[in-house]
């Protein structure tokens, strides 16, 4: 088949936060590069993150890398990688320095360094007291952070393809990456873009949730990629429930509010958190508040007709502090709670949020995979970096404002890594396998000659469903159990879906259908893996196994989506230069 | 279950010869609130009706369209707030792709002419450059900005000359610029829209305050370069 191919230097899939950053390292250099989004870049996911980016700046409180490092993996509950993490927590005063000098609009405080607020889990002294780390762009953070680095890319000529969707990932007979192929959505071509390294940085796929904070756009085409590719998937048990998702609506409301001084109230009027975080109260992390407030709603105390979501209260800041702070927070109330939080209370439930799980990487952003003995072979031209990389910082829980840092401080390292990768190891291209477009053209022709198939919404919503029921913030053997069977028959739908559009121009509903493949692939990945932990850890909580089970469990699951299998690598227990933080009870 | 009547902009240029508008009929459950609900539930009936969208909470500025009459975000807009039949068309001005979909090259064209970057070629501190919340604050109103182009294509004068007048949205990330004290160029910025087309086009109509889906107001931005520009000539 004529697949036309064009070449480059590298190819960064995706134009969020992680692959913008990383398309700046890569610019600079003078690498010939191109940047794919589905989308175009400001309007990616990241646009919509709101309370802040940490870093232990120190501008209100002493603060400390050290410290953070300590929150994080705890908030991780020790399952992050702590090599990775004490990376993150060390780079992220200059990571965010560098926002700002990159234009980034942060708050002020009155002696003009950047603004900083309390968050969830974000302490002095490892757990002591509560410390002022997140550092904000009032309640828009994301959106100033993706439009500096946006304008950034501007100004370093980036070269992107707008509307570009890739669909596959091209490895040759050695296992190598040689480049993608990818849908041109104005005009419905597929070009193979062969490359000398590849870093995917596709976000996240919280749309396997029927209630989800995330767009429309995050279907997880990376790692649905990948399992395609044979590349495996690691830990993709843990999902984040945010506590904070508008009830009914599932649109974010920042953390953020909470750091700000908003509580979480029962329909007694009662703030509960006292009860199940003594100290840290409603900033404990956010897994342990999501199941503090599904635990009040199930013994009766949940809010409204159906009793069925608590309130955020904020009216006690004031007027001035929620129009200076926290503006966007009351724009989205007022239309999408119909309530203004100066005066009431905002329904919030926890809503499905973030991806802990991912891609396996190392802290370089270097993709790696069990090979012989080494769990952790590199996979040569292939990179991952931001929600859809696990490199593993966030472990089984995330702490609010490590992923925008996630995103800049792997971002860079991944876009150093290719910088390096392609300098020193790959003078020239290596030969694109005979059939490298051949999936990606037999799957479009699949969909195209597809009669008597289903509907996509209809499958879509059948898998979102699913994942919903199954696997929720309180899990259980029984329930995972029928999930994997469930979720296994909605995959078989998935193979006979079927469009009625088959227009080259701009064709959505392709898109969507070819986005269903991946999302299943995650949704899959998700109750298999889940249904396997038999332990609780951070946001996987097992009723049927309720503690954790660090002698067992402290490790890593890597699901193979050719044969539905998975396998197990170790948590990495040794930091780059500090003494390890050995596993401790979690409480606030 | 209530109804609604919609008459939808349709164009396919693999074929239709010329672009209609078609009507639909669809049925208003408890969850459609937003513009966007219903939209994408009509997708679910009739799989080529082709739009953009994303964030579904007006961050991102994916689903800028007409409706009504008016530009406006389909995932912040009520469906009880609109007539029967909603209309909805590409945002005007600009050349349609496909549907509701419209190519927005010039308008990102625009918006790069301006060097939408902050311009500091001092050495960099090794701490954050310090701005009082006081200047923090003239960016407030002008950073908030998510590209949508309601704006720009509600504007007579983007309409007539898209390709020489920088339009509002491009216009106020200009001053976005200019206002912020970190940046360095205010001179060059100034010297890049004295032209008689790029800045001066703007006839003070305010289509675009009447129109942003954030409340921004592009007019009052327009206003303050012109001031600067007279300023530094005096």
């Amino acid at each position: 088949m004529g697949v036309p191919v064009r070449r480059f230097d590298a190819v960064i899939v995706g134009g969020g936060g992680a692959g913008l950053r990383a398309a700046l390292q890569l610019s600079e250099s003078g690498l010939k590069t191109a940047v794919l989004s589905k989308v175009f870049p400001t309007r990616s996911h990241t646009v919509a993150a709101q309370g802040g980016i940490s870093a232990s700046l120190g501008n209100v409180q002493e603060d400390r890398w050290e410290w953070h490092m300590y929150d994080t993996v705890k908030g991780s509950d020790w399952l992050g990688d702590q090599d990775a993490i004490e990376f993150m927590c060390r780079k992220a005063p200059e990571a965010v320095i560098e926002l700002e000098h990159f234009g980034m609009p942060f708050d002020r405080l009155e002696n003009g360094k950047i603004y900083q607020r309390p968050f969830g889990g974000h302490t002095q002294n490892n757990g002591q007291t509560p410390v002022q780390r997140a550092c904000a762009a009032a309640d828009r953070t994301g959106h100033a952070m993706l439009h500096t680095l946006y304008q950034r890319n501007v100004r370093a000529n980036t070269q992107f393809f707008v509307e570009w969707m890739a669909l596959d990932l091209i490895r040759d007979a050695d296992g190598d990456v040689v480049g993608v192929t990818a849908l041109e959505m104005e005009t419905g071509e597929v070009f193979i873009l062969h490359a000398k390294a590849v870093l995917f940085a596709t976000g996240g796929a919280g749309r396997i949730y029927a209630a989800s904070t995330n767009a429309f756009i995050n279907t997880g085409d990376g790692l649905g990629m990948c399992v395609r590719a044979g590349i495996p998937l690691e830990d993709m048990e843990f999902w984040q429930f945010h506590p904070t998702g508008v009830a009914g609506a599932g649109v974010l409301i920042t953390e953020g509010v909470r750091g700000e001084g908003g509580i979480l109230l029962n329909s007694n009027g009662e703030r509960f958190m006292e009860r199940y975080a003594p100290n840290l109260k409603d900033l404990a992390p956010r897994d342990f508040v999501a199941r503090s407030m599904e635990q009040e709603v199930l013994e009766g105390r949940g809010c409204g007709p159906n009793k069925d979501y608590v309130l955020l209260k904020l009216d006690h800041l004031g007027p001035d502090i929620i129009k200076q702070r926290l503006p966007g927070i009351r724009e989205i109330a007022i239309k999408f709670a119909g309530v203004d939080p100066i005066k009431e209370p905002i329904p919030v439930i926890p809503t499905c949020h973030y991806m802990m799980g991912g891609i396996p990487t190392n802290y370089r952003g270097e993709v790696v995979i069990p090979q012989g003995d080494n769990p952790e072979s590199r996979v040569n031209g292939f990179f991952a970096a931001g929600e859809c990389a696990c490199a593993s910082v966030h472990g089984a829980n995330r702490l609010g404002t490590n992923s925008l840092l996630d995103l800049v401080v792997f971002g860079k390292s991944a876009g150093d890594s290719m910088v390096e990768y392609i300098k020193n190891e790959m003078p020239t291209w290596k030969d694109l396998p005979a059939d490298a477009a051949d999936r990606s053209l037999a799957r479009i022709a699949r969909l195209d000659g597809q009669t008597n198939g289903e509907e996509v919404a209809d499958v879509r919503t059948a898998m979102q469903r699913t994942v919903q029921a199954r696997a929720a913030v309180f899990r259980n053997a029984d329930n995972l159990s029928k999930g994997v069977t469930e979720i296994q028959q909605v995959a078989e739908r998935v193979k006979r879906t079927q469009i009625k559009d088959k227009s080259k121009v701009f064709n959505t509903a392709r898109v969507e259908a070819l986005e269903l493949e991946n999302l299943i692939e995650v949704a899959v990945a998700t109750l298999i893996a889940a249904d396997a932990r038999k332990e609780s850890r951070g946001a996987h909580a097992h009723a049927d196994f309720p503690n954790r089970d660090d002698e067992v469990w402290m490790k890593h699951s890597l699901y193979y989506g050719d044969e539905r299998r998975l396998s197990y690598k170790p948590v990495h227990t040794k930091p780059l230069s500090v003494d390890y933080i050995p596993p401790k009870e979690r409480t606030f | 279950m209530k109804k609604m009547r919609f008459s939808i902009y349709r164009y396919d240029p693999d074929k239709d010869a010329k672009p209609y508008m078609q009507d639909y009929e669809v049925e208003i459950g408890p969850n459609d609130v937003k513009l966007l609900d219903v939209i994408v539930k009509l997708k679910t009936m009739d799989d080529t009706l082709s739009f953009r969208r994303s964030c579904r909470e007006g961050i991102c500025g994916s689903d800028a369209m007409n409706i009504n009459g008016k530009n406006g975000l389909a995932c912040i807009t009520d469906i009880a707030d609109l007539a029967e039949p909603i209309t909805l068309r590409p945002l005007p001005g600009l050349p349609v792709i496909r549907d509701l979909i419209v190519d927005m090259t010039q308008f990102f064209k625009q918006y790069h002419s301006i060097k939408p970057y902050v311009v500091n070629d001092s050495p960099r501190p090794e701490r954050e450059r310090l701005q009082s919340p006081e200047d923090r604050k003239e960016l407030d109103g002008l950073y908030e900005c998510i590209l949508c182009a309601c704006c720009s294509t509600s504007c007579p004068s983007f309409w007539w000359n898209p390709d020489k007048f920088v339009g509002p949205a491009g216009l106020l990330a200009a001053y976005r610029f200019i206002a912020d004290t970190r940046d360095e160029a205010t001179s060059e910025r100034l010297d890049n829209l004295e032209d008689p087309y790029r800045l001066f086009r703007c006839h003070s109509i305010m289509n675009c305050v009447d129109v942003c889906p954030k409340g921004l107001n592009p007019t009052k931005a327009i206003g303050k370069i012109k001031d600067l520009m007279v300023r530094r000539a005096v």
